[in-house]
C-alpha cells in the first residue's frame, strides 16, 4: 500500500496507512499533550488533550482517533488549541482534589506534566471538592478517587494485557468512577490477580503500592508496551 | 465609659491574631484577650488518608517548623507499625530536630524579636524590624542569617531541601547521611558555636536595660512541661514527658505520650480558633501551664552540654532554679541553640548515622498511637487512630502554642495592666505587649511572614462599639 503524504504544522510528512495521526505527529517529532492514550493499549479519545485542527473539517479531531489520509493539513499547536488543552488541565484539577505537594506520585505524575506543559498556572473554575473514599482494601496497592482523571488506562491494560477485566467505570459524569469487579471493596476482588499492570498503566498517583509516601510512587507507563512487545516477539 | 483597644495583627509572629484590650470606665486595663483568628481544618480533613501519607500531610501544617510536624507524625506512624525503628533512623531523626531547633531559634530570635531587644520596645517602628536591625548592627543580623541557613542545611541535607521535607516515615527515614554531608555539618559547627554564644553575650548585657519587661513580662506562676531524656537531661525528640510546678516540684515524670490524655485537657473558647490544653490535675484554668524553650529548660535537670550547662547555671543563679518571666524564653531560645550545636557535635561522631539500614516495613499492628516531638516551641502532640487497613478514623493534634494559650493571655493582660494607666498607651506600650507575645515565638498559621512588613493597627472603642481614636504605622 502507497504511504500517505500529509501536511504537519507546515511540514510534509509520510506516513504508513492506517497509522493514527497521533503516530505521524509524533513520527515528525512533535510533541502533544496526551493522557489517556498509552503505548501498548487501545485508544478510546476520551481525553480530548491530544485534538488537532484540520483544514477543511470544522471540528478538532483527537489525534489518537483519527487515521491518517492523503493530503491531509493538521494544525498541532494553534492558540485555539492551546486555550483548549489548557482548559482541560484546569477542568480536571477542578473535578477531584488534586494536591501535588503530598501526592505520593509528585514529581512522577502525567497530569501534573501536563499542568506544567500547557503553562497552567492557576485554575480558573470553582472546584467541585468531591468527597472521594481511598480503597486501600487490597494487600499491596491503593486506589484514591481524588486522583483519578478517569482516563481508563487500568480498565485498558487489565482487560486487553492481563485479561481479566478487574476494573470498569461506573456512574455517570462526575459521578463516574473506576470500580473493581461489582464494585466492591479491591481487597475483596475475586478476578484481581495482583499483578499490578493498573498501577503500571495509572498516569498519576490514583492507584499506588500501599505505604508509599509523597513522591515515592515511580512512574512506569512505559512498561505496557514493554509487556506488550515482548509477547509480540515471543508469539 | 469603657474602652476596647485592638492591637490587629499582631506583627512579627507566625500567623494572624490579634489583641484586644478592655478598658474600665477609669481607663484602667478590665481585661485582655490573644484571639488567634484562624482556621485550618487538619484534624478534619486528614480523616480517611492513609496513615502513611501524614507526615507529608501534617509537616504543610507550618513552613517554620515542618520538621516537628514530620517528626511527630512519622512517630505516630512508627506507633501504628508497631516497630522499633532502626538505630540510624532515630539518630538521624534527632539530628534532623536539632537542625530545626536552631533555625526556628535563630529567626525568631535574631529575625523577629532582634529588632525590639537591639533597637529598642520604643524605637521608630519604621526602622524596627530586620532591615533596621541589618542597618543598626549588620554583623550581628548576618550572625543571625548563618545560624538559620546552617539549621536549614542540615534539614536540606538529610531531607533533601529545606522546607517541607517529606523525609520522616512511619517505619523510619527515607535517606541517609553520606560521609561527606556529615563533614560538612562537622566543619560549620565550631563558626556556629561562635556566633551562639556571641548572641548569648549580647543578651545578657541588655539585662539592666530591660529590667521593668522582665519583671512585667509574664511573670507569674504556671506549670511547666517539657521533655526529658535518661537523668532528666534536656531531650527534644525520644524522651518521656516530665510536668513541674512553678517551685520545680516534679508533679508528673516519666509520662509515655500515649497517656497524654490522661494528664492533659483541652478547653475551649468560643472567641479564638485556639485551644486552651490544662493540666487535669489541677482544673481549668488552674492547670495552666508553658510549653517550650523556657518550660524545656526549667524541667531538665541538665543540658547535657558543657556550654550550655554553664549559662543555664548561669541563669538560674541569676533568677531562680524555675524560672518564671516569659522574657526569658529569649534567654531559654540561646541556651538551646547552644545545646543542640554541642549535640550536634557530639552526634557526628557517631558512625551508626552512617548506616544504610534505615526503614523497618510493617503492616498495621495498632490502631492508635501517639507522637510527641518537642517542636522549638514546645512539645507537639500527633495522636492518631486508624481502621483495620491504615485509613485515619480520628486525629488529634496540641500543637505547642496552643498549650501557651493561657499564658500568653495572662502575658498580654500584665503587660496591659502595667503600663496602661487612665487610658493613656503610645506605640511603644503597645510593642511591648506584642512583644510579650512574641516571647512565646507563637506559630499560629504555621506559614512564613513578612517580617516586620505588615502594619498594625490599634483601635480604640467605647462601650457601644463606637470608634474613638485609631493609631496606624
Amino acid at each position: 500500500m502507497a504511504a500517505k503524504t500529509l501536511t504537519i504544522d507546515g511540514h510534509l510528512v509520510s506516513a504508513r496507512p492506517g497509522e493514527t495521526l497521533l503516530a505521524a505527529i509524533r513520527e515528525a517529532g512533535i510533541t502533544i499533550p496526551t493522557l489517556c492514550h498509552l503505548d501498548g493499549l487501545s485508544d478510546v479519545g476520551a481525553c480530548r488533550l491530544c485534538l488537532v485542527e484540520i483544514e477543511g473539517q470544522r471540528r478538532l479531531q483527537p489525534a489518537c482517533m483519527t487515521m491518517v489520509s492523503e493530503g491531509m493539513v493538521v494544525h498541532t499547536n494553534t492558540p485555539r488549541l492551546q486555550a483548549y488543552r489548557r482548559q482541560i488541565i484546569e477542568l480536571l484539577f477542578a473535578e477531584r482534589n488534586h494536591v501535588c505537594a503530598v501526592c505520593v506520585a509528585s514529581g512522577n505524575c502525567e497530569l501534573q506534566r501536563l499542568a506544567g506543559m500547557v503553562g497552567m498556572d492557576h485554575v480558573r473554575y470553582e472546584y467541585l471538592s468531591p468527597d472521594c473514599p481511598v480503597d486501600i482494601s487490597h494487600a499491596r496497592f491503593g486506589i484514591d478517587h481524588n486522583r483519578c482523571v478517569l482516563c481508563t488506562r487500568c480498565v485498558r491494560a487489565c482487560d486487553e494485557i492481563e485479561g481479566v477485566h478487574t476494573w470498569d467505570v461506573a456512574g455517570r459524569g462526575v459521578d463516574a468512577r473506576v470500580i473493581t469487579d461489582m464494585n466492591q471493596p479491591w481487597g475483596t476482588s475475586t478476578t484481581c490477580t495482583s499483578c499490578g499492570k493498573c498501577l503500571l498503566a495509572c498516569p498519576t498517583g490514583a492507584i499506588f503500592p500501599r505505604g508509599v509516601t509523597v513522591g515515592e510512587r515511580p512512574h512506569a507507563s512505559e512498561r505496557i508496551a514493554l509487556i506488550v512487545d515482548a509477547r509480540k516477539q515471543r508469539w | 465609659m469603657g474602652q476596647r483597644i485592638v492591637i490587629d495583627p499582631v506583627t512579627r509572629i507566625e500567623g494572624h491574631a490579634k489583641i484586644s484590650i478592655h478598658l474600665d470606665e477609669a481607663g484602667n486595663v478590665a481585661e485582655t484577650r490573644f484571639h488567634v483568628t484562624e482556621f485550618r481544618g487538619f484534624e478534619r480533613f486528614c480523616i480517611g488518608r492513609p496513615f502513611w501519607e501524614m507526615p507529608g500531610i501534617t509537616a504543610r501544617i507550618c513552613g517554620i517548623c515542618p520538621v516537628s510536624h514530620l517528626l511527630a507524625s512519622a512517630r505516630a506512624g512508627d506507633g501504628l507499625l508497631a516497630v522499633l525503628i532502626p538505630p540510624a533512623a532515630e539518630k538521624l531523626r534527632r539530628l534532623m530536630n536539632l537542625g530545626q531547633i536552631i533555625q526556628s531559634h535563630a529567626l525568631s530570635f535574631f529575625h523577629l524579636s532582634g529588632p525590639d531587644l537591639m533597637l529598642g520596645f520604643d524605637s521608630d517602628p519604621a526602622q524596627r524590624n530586620l532591615f533596621g536591625l541589618i542597618a543598626a548592627d549588620p554583623n550581628l543580623a548576618r550572625n543571625g542569617i548563618r545560624l538559620r541557613q546552617f539549621g536549614q542545611e542540615v534539614i536540606e541535607i538529610l531531607g533533601g531541601r529545606k522546607i517541607h521535607p517529606a523525609w520522616a516515615v512511619p517505619g523510619g527515614v527515607r535517606n541517609g547521611l553520606s560521609v561527606s554531608s556529615r563533614d560538612q555539618i562537622r566543619a560549620k559547627l565550631p563558626e556556629m558555636l561562635a556566633i551562639a554564644l556571641d548572641a548569648m553575650g549580647r543578651l545578657k548585657q541588655l539585662t539592666e536595660r530591660y529590667q521593668r519587661e522582665i519583671e512585667t513580662f509574664g511573670v507569674f506562676p504556671s506549670l511547666y512541661m517539657g521533655m526529658v531524656g535518661p537523668g532528666g537531661r534536656w531531650m527534644h525528640y525520644g524522651g518521656k514527658l516530665r510536668v513541674i510546678d512553678h517551685t520545680g516540684k516534679i508533679l508528673i515524670d516519666e509520662l509515655d505520650p500515649i497517656d497524654y490524655q490522661d494528664v492533659i485537657g483541652e478547653a475551649v473558647e468560643p472567641w479564638s480558633y485556639l485551644k486552651f490544653p490544662y493540666i487535669r490535675a489541677l482544673g481549668y484554668p488552674k492547670g495552666m501551664y508553658r510549653v517550650g524553650p523556657l518550660a524545656r529548660i526549667n524541667v531538665c535537670a541538665t543540658m547535657g552540654a558543657p556550654r550550655a550547662d554553664t549559662e543555664l547555671r548561669e541563669l538560674r543563679e541569676q533568677a531562680g532554679p524555675v524560672i518564671e518571666g516569659s522574657f526569658y524564653y529569649h534567654h531559654a531560645r540561646l541556651i538551646e541553640i547552644i545545646a543542640a550545636l554541642e549535640r550536634m557535635e557530639m552526634l557526628v561522631e557517631d558512625d551508626d548515622l552512617l548506616s544504610h539500614e534505615l526503614r523497618a516495613d510493617a503492616g498495621v499492628n495498632r490502631r492508635e498511637a501517639v507522637g510527641v516531638s518537642e517542636a522549638p516551641r514546645g512539645t507537639l502532640f500527633h495522636h492518631y487512630k486508624v481502621d483495620e487497613k491504615g485509613l485515619i478514623t480520628d486525629v488529634n493534634l496540641i500543637i505547642a502554642t496552643g498549650q501557651n494559650n493561657l499564658a500568653i493571655n495572662r502575658t498580654v493582660g500584665q503587660i496591659a495592666q502595667s503600663y496602661i494607666r487612665n487610658g493613656q498607651f503610645d506605640q511603644g506600650i503597645l510593642n511591648r505587649i506584642e512583644a510579650g507575645v512574641r516571647a512565646y515565638d507563637p506559630c499560629l498559621s504555621c506559614s512564613t511572614h513578612a517580617v516586620g512588613q505588615m502594619a498594625m493597627e490599634v483601635e480604640l472603642y467605647d462601650a457601644r462599639g463606637v470608634l474613638v481614636s485609631r493609631i496606624s504605622r
